[in-house]
């Protein structure tokens, strides 16, 4: 009778070990994945400096317009003529028409120099939205207004090229992020209802994001883009954008959250949970929505670079984001004719950081994917 | 006429089950035609004491799961009366006899609080994602009860009184056994200080030591708390101890119910008298007795006529073949559904 009463006598796990949630422990494997950790870290970093603080990062203001057309980058230089070597600078710049090709051409002229600096003054912005600063991360003093650094060319207004880049950055990186955000709340949640509740409902949940999957996305995109007032302020359109690309996206999840939900449902923890007279919504949303969550982050990383390549291919189609918003898309527009390619390849800088970002998020998600099921290797 | 009724002491009766069924559809094709029902609890009537604990004993497949979980209202019965004498759902603060199955969700949850329920499996009822405390405690949250300055020291207390320690509050259900794991269940199903508790089979997923200690456990408590017991077991000797009286079930009926002493001793039905012939016993004199029954326990979406235990039954005659016996009160609270009860002379332990 004593034997209960004595928790001395009871077996008391062998190793002493802290105790680790089920979080803890994932953290623990994807630590140890070199990879996912990287692109993790990229790409805080490159949150940080596109979405955070591009108006630092990039030595213009974005609508910073000059007379240098179409310049191709600007070499920043440590040697001068006379081979001496100096801390960087750049030439100044001069407008050639070359009369055999009837083409502008910028060259450079040896006689002015302009250092190239860290930290200088330029265009006043607010940081973070609030804070009035005019720091700049580099570029060339701003009293110098005859010279520019474009160390990817300008465009065709004489813009910086590099400063669009960032600002760019900006709004497609953040598309994937609100928009995923939003297909995870929308495909989690009818997900978790149609597994759980069956029947009728789980009937219309499936061959409703069984109509999205069919549909022809593009036209799909275009009826919606097209119900867009033309008249709603940039923003408006901006949201409504990530919200059509949500509402697209949300049924490859749903469908996933449903199948776990299904499985989970017969765990008898839903069943104990009801037994102490839970909810129904306290069962969906704290026992198996959280049961599923390790497979939805990785669903969800590995589909943003899916919904900011939509967002970009969009944009450049010109169903998506339009100028004056500055997207990836719609600088990828800039680079979009021969004319372009052949003359301006530099407008062509667009397509790194896209193919950057994707591959992060891809070397993030498998760290992830590997990491999601810590009790395997037990 | 149901075996309560019958009884002097109807006053103390915490449960009584009236005629419960529970049939499963079982659906086939494109779309879902029900061709048929599982019988997994057909025309079960019971009734439990206060402070008493009832064994509920069959092979695995009778319906013992389904019937607990009807009577908790987790599976809706197709048919029947659950009657539970309810403090919660009081009359000028009389306990007041309810019929659980024609309570509305709200009265249910409320009941809950009385009503609670320890799984047959140790894992699987656990939220791995949830800690010790955080899965003691959801009782109370659901009831509105739990209040973050006192209930962390209730917990401690019940984690501590079935046998677990404080430094266990912040684990999480894989760190530990299995025995320890059906202990932290059966702190959960205490956290509301319920009167009924309802033990499926809580000991035999574990190892036979850890199952003498857990029975030891639940016996204590039934005294310190003052618990009534329904206590599913699929053998008979697990409930020997524990049990004041004995449901034996075959395939979704009770063919006898009866106090321990009389069931064990003197048992009137065959199949009673096959379960107790596996009980381990202490004279090795007895050893050879066993019975082996032949065939498969019967499917209960297609069971035989008759007496469902008739292709099984060594005693059985034409008629057990054409007429299904009546369940019948042969001595005082000692029920049997058997035609030869009477005739028979089983041998008990
Ligand atoms: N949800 C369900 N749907 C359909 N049939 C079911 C369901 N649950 C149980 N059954 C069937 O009902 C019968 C009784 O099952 P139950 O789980 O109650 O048996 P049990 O006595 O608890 O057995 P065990 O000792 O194995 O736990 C079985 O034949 C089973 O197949
Ligand atoms: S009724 Fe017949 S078949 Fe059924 S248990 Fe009694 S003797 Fe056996
Ligand atoms: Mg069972």
């Amino acid at each position: 009778m004593a034997v209960a009463s004595a928790p001395s006598a009871l077996p008391l796990g062998k190793k002493k070990e802290f105790s680790q949630s089920y979080w803890s422990l994932v953290w623990y494997r994807f630590k140890k994945n070199k990879l996912g950790v990287l692109g993790g870290i990229f790409l805080i970093a490159l949150y940080f400096l596109f979405v955070a603080v591009p108006e630092f990062v990039s030595p213009y203001a974005l609508e910073n317009r000059s007379n240098f057309v179409e310049a191709p980058p600007t070499p920043i230089r440590f040697v001068d003529q006379n081979g001496q070597f100096q801390a960087p600078f750049v030439y100044g710049l001069d407008r050639k028409i070359d009369q055999v090709k009837r083409l502008r051409t910028w060259v450079e002229d040896p006689q002015r120099k302009y250092p190239v600096k860290l930290f200088v003054q330029g265009d006043p912005y607010l940081l973070f939205g609030f804070i009035p600063a005019n720091l700049h991360l580099f570029g060339i003093d701003a009293d110098q207004r005859e010279a520019r650094l474009f160390i990817m060319g300008s465009d065709a207004l004489g813009r910086d090229f590099f400063t669009r880049i960032m600002y760019g950055g900006r709004l497609s990186l953040m598309v994937g992020l609100i928009g995923q955000f939003l297909t995870l709340i929308l495909g989690a949640t009818l997900g978790v209802i149609s597994g759980y509740y069956g029947g009728a409902t789980d009937m219309f949940v499936q061959r409703f994001t069984e109509f999205l999957a069919a549909f022809p996305n593009i036209p799909l995109f275009m009826a919606l883009s097209a119900a867009i007032p033309p008249f709603w302020s940039p923003i408006s359109v901006y949201f409504m954008l990530t919200l059509i690309l949500a509402f697209l996206g949300w049924g490859g999840l749903a469908r996933q959250v449903r199948g776990l939900v299904l499985s989970l449902r017969e765990r008898e923890y839903a069943l104990a949970a009801r037994s102490f007279g839970a909810k129904d919504s306290r069962i969906m949303f704290r026992h198996l929505l959280p049961g599923t969550m390790s497979h939805v982050i990785v669903i969800a990383t590995l589909s943003i670079p899916g919904m900011i390549l939509a967002e970009t291919a969009l944009s450049w189609l010109g169903l998506g984001l339009r100028p004056p918003l500055t997207s990836w898309g719609t600088l990828l527009q800039d680079a979009a004719t021969v004319r372009a390619i052949r003359f301006t390849p530099w407008l062509l800088w667009t397509v790194p950081p896209i193919l950057f970002t994707v591959m992060t998020y891809n070397l993030l998600g498998d760290g992830l994917r590997d990491a999601l099921d810590p009790y395997s290797g037990r | 006429m149901t075996p309560a009724s019958e009884t002097s002491q109807t006053d103390n009766i915490l449960l009584e089950v009236k005629n419960l069924k529970k049939y499963f559809p079982i659906q086939k094709g494109l779309l879902r035609r029900t061709v048929g029902y599982v019988r997994a609890v057909d025309d079960v009537s019971l009734y439990l004491r206060e402070g008493e604990t009832l064994g509920l004993v069959g092979e695995s497949g009778c319906g013992k799961t389904t019937a607990s979980r009807c009577i908790i209202r987790l599976y809706e019965p197709t048919a029947g009366e659950i009657w539970f004498k309810s403090r919660v759902l009081s009359e000028n603060g009389r306990p007041r006899r309810v019929n659980l199955v024609s309570l509305n969700r709200d009265e249910i949850t409320k009941t809950r609080e009385e009503i609670a329920m320890i799984f047959q499996d140790p894992i699987n009822p656990l939220n791995p994602r949830m800690s010790v405390s955080d899965i003691i405690a959801e009782p109370m949250v659901i009831h509105g009860k739990y209040d973050p300055r006192h209930s962390e020291e209730v917990i401690v207390n019940l984690l501590q009184r079935v046998g677990l320690r404080p430094d266990h509050l912040r684990r999480y259900p894989h760190e530990f056994s299995g025995g320890q794991r059906q202990r932290i269940g059966i702190a959960r199903a205490l956290a509301l200080n319920p009167r009924l508790v309802l033990c499926d089979e809580p000991v035999s997923a574990l190892d036979v030591s850890i199952q003498a200690q857990t029975l030891n456990l639940l016996q204590d408590l039934q005294r310190d708390f003052n618990l009534s017991y329904i206590f599913v077991a699929h053998d008979l000797s697990v409930v020997q101890h524990i049990s004041d009286r004995v449901a034996v079930m075959y395939v979704g009926k009770v063919v006898e119910v009866a106090s321990s002493e009389a069931l064990y001793q003197n048992p009137l039905h065959p199949y009673t008298e096959a379960l107790l012939s596996s009980v381990p016993k202490a004279d090795p004199k007895y050893r050879s007795s066993r019975i082996i029954m032949q065939g498969d326990v019967a499917d209960p979406s297609n069971p035989p006529s008759g007496c469902y235990f008739h292709p099984r039954c060594r005693y059985a005659v034409d008629l057990c073949k054409q007429q299904a016996p009546e369940f019948r009160e042969l001595k005082p609270d000692h029920w049997v559904s058997c035609h030869r009860a009477e005739e028979l002379q089983l041998t008990g332990i």
